[in-house]
């Protein structure tokens, strides 16, 4: 096994020996762990990623209010105000981004199909960022894919050195996870080295340290769809300052570590259990479900 | 870990741990009765137990062990399938202990012949890991083809079996055996790369030590 990878120096080695960038290690490490061609590995990404699109028109359509009521018709209103005259400063591309991811986790929570990336809770972040990438930089499907390599590829180093489930980590380990990947995607799409897209992930996966999962009434709608949205355009900001030049402090493999340490020692109220958080606040009670009892 | 564990599967949300994982773990425990299930029990660990309802975690398992997988849209009317399909069904809480996955499910599953007992765990992302079959400890991801056999624990049973496999140019990716004790019942579940010939079968059940072998596919859209 030539092409493998588990951590950021065994990855970079890889694409320094083969002039490869990330996204290109990714999947000539898959190409030899699956034995598939490369061909029907790329068709499968780009599937992926257009059944990622699907579920960002699906969720852009919905008006109505989720069954528990905690979402539904969030990403068209955002979307509406991108639009618009009132448009905020940071311009219409901004909060189409936030609409995007808001659109795929509504489509997740009327129960349609999306595409975990790195899991359910936190897939609208890659497609939201890829998707506004796409059509600011008006590039095809296939480009636009092609980051999801980059994506998994960094996706590889978490999951070797830490995990992606918020029950064992926390939203840290899906949102935090998702919005690395995502960073890490952007830069490379815009010309990043390895070394670049890798302090990309860094950069995004540092600030996500800590941030539990609380989900209220146990749904994966709030605060899980904010999340998604607000941490789609934090991949963007990660990936600008680390094409600028500017380093993480903390290289990637270190911060990953702390994502395991910090998730290890987070109590298990605020890890997918709606114990704690903002799932027990005196609003977010309002909406608990009736958990299974003893017989 | 391969690139599609993280991106993927495409599935019916919302939850790829609490839907998704819990669908493919009912799915591989309905593989393991290989015949249609007439009742099962769920005893749900964790965080399964805490916000599953809200995740659609039952009918997920539901959905898993009637053959639905995580992208198919009937996971939401499994209470109605499973009525259909002549299926009774009851949900426990349960504790694993500690050292068990926050999202861990014990399920009993009946069919007309027989019984089979899986536990397993959802560790992200939809990906599981099956850890008990019938009380003997495994290890089981569902990545990669696998072979179960349900066999007496004997000497040489292991070098026959591995024989048989490389006869047919199989590449064993992992094996592991379980017993409760020497002489005893055991079990044995073998990963592979690529796919087992189905012809094999009937070579495994010509076997007197094996009292019944099943394969089990990759699980599906991982």
């Amino acid at each position: 096994m030539r092409h493998q990878f588990q951590t950021t120096p065994e990855l970079l080695a890889l694409c320094q020996e083969n002039r490869w960038g990330v996204a290109e290690a990714a999947l000539a490490s898959e190409v030899e762990l699956s034995g598939k061609p490369e061909a029907e590995i790329r068709a499968r990404m780009e599937a992926y990623y257009l059944q990622m699109k699907d579920s960002v028109r699906r969720g852009l359509e919905i008006t109505q209010r989720s069954r528990s009521g905690l979402s539904g018709g969030d990403s068209r209103r955002v979307l509406a105000h991108a639009s618009g005259e009132s448009v905020g400063p940071l311009g219409a591309a901004f909060e189409r981004c936030i609409a995007y991811a808001l659109a795929v986790l509504e489509t997740n929570a009327a129960f349609g199909r999306i595409v975990a990336t790195p899991t359910a809770g936190s897939s609208g972040v890659a497609p939201a960022c890829l998707l506004s990438w796409q059509e600011q930089r008006q590039a095809e499907n296939p480009r636009a894919a092609h980051g999801l390599f980059t994506a998994s590829g960094i996706g590889k180093i978490i999951g070797h050195g830490a995990c992606f489930s918020g029950a064992q980590g926390g939203c840290q380990a899906e949102v935090g996870s998702a919005s690395a990947m995502a960073a890490a995607a952007i830069c490379e799409l815009e010309g990043g080295d390895p070394g670049q897209v890798v302090n990309a992930a860094a950069l995004a996966l540092q600030n996500t340290l800590g941030l539990i999962c609380d989900p209220i009434g146990g749904y994966v709608e709030a605060p899980c769809m904010m999340r998604n949205g607000l941490f789609a355009v934090h991949a963007f900001g990660a990936a600008a300052v680390s094409l600028s030049g500017v380093q993480s402090i903390v290289p990637f493999d270190e911060v990953v570590a702390t994502l395991r340490e910090v998730g290890n020692r987070m109590p298990r109220i605020y890890k997918e259990t709606s114990e704690g958080g903002l799932a027990t606040t005196p609003t977010g009670l309002r909406f608990k479900s009736k958990p299974l009892q003893q017989k | 870990m391969g690139i599609f564990e993280i991106i993927g599967p495409a599935m019916i949300g919302p939850s790829s741990s609490h839907t998704a994982g819990a669908c493919r773990l009912g799915w591989v425990a309905g593989r393991l009765l290989a015949e249609p299930p007439r009742r099962a029990l769920f005893h749900l660990h964790g965080s399964f137990l805490a916000t599953g309802r809200g995740h659609g975690t039952q009918e997920a398992l539901l959905a898993g062990v009637l053959g639905v997988t995580p992208d198919d849209e009937r996971i939401i009317e499994a209470r109605d399938f499973a009525e259909r399909s002549g299926l009774e069904y009851e949900f426990f809480p349960v504790d694993l202990g500690p050292q068990a996955h926050p999202n861990s499910v014990r399920i009993v599953l009946e069919g007309s012949t027989r019984q089979v007992e899986t536990a397993g765990s959802s560790v992200g992302g939809g990906s599981i890991r099956i850890f008990e079959i019938d009380g003997l400890a495994c290890e089981m991801s569902g990545v990669l083809e696998a072979l179960v056999f349900w066999h007496q624990d004997e000497p040489g049973f292991l070098a026959r079996l591995t024989a048989v496999l490389s006869s047919v140019q199989v590449n064993l990716a992992g094996i592991r055996t379980s017993r409760e004790q020497r002489g005893a019942r055991a079990i044995t579940v073998v990963e592979v790369d690529g796919a087992i010939p189905t012809e094999i079968s009937g070579v495994f059940s010509r076997m007197p030590s094996i009292r019944r072998s099943v394969i089990i596919p990759p699980l599906p859209a991982s």
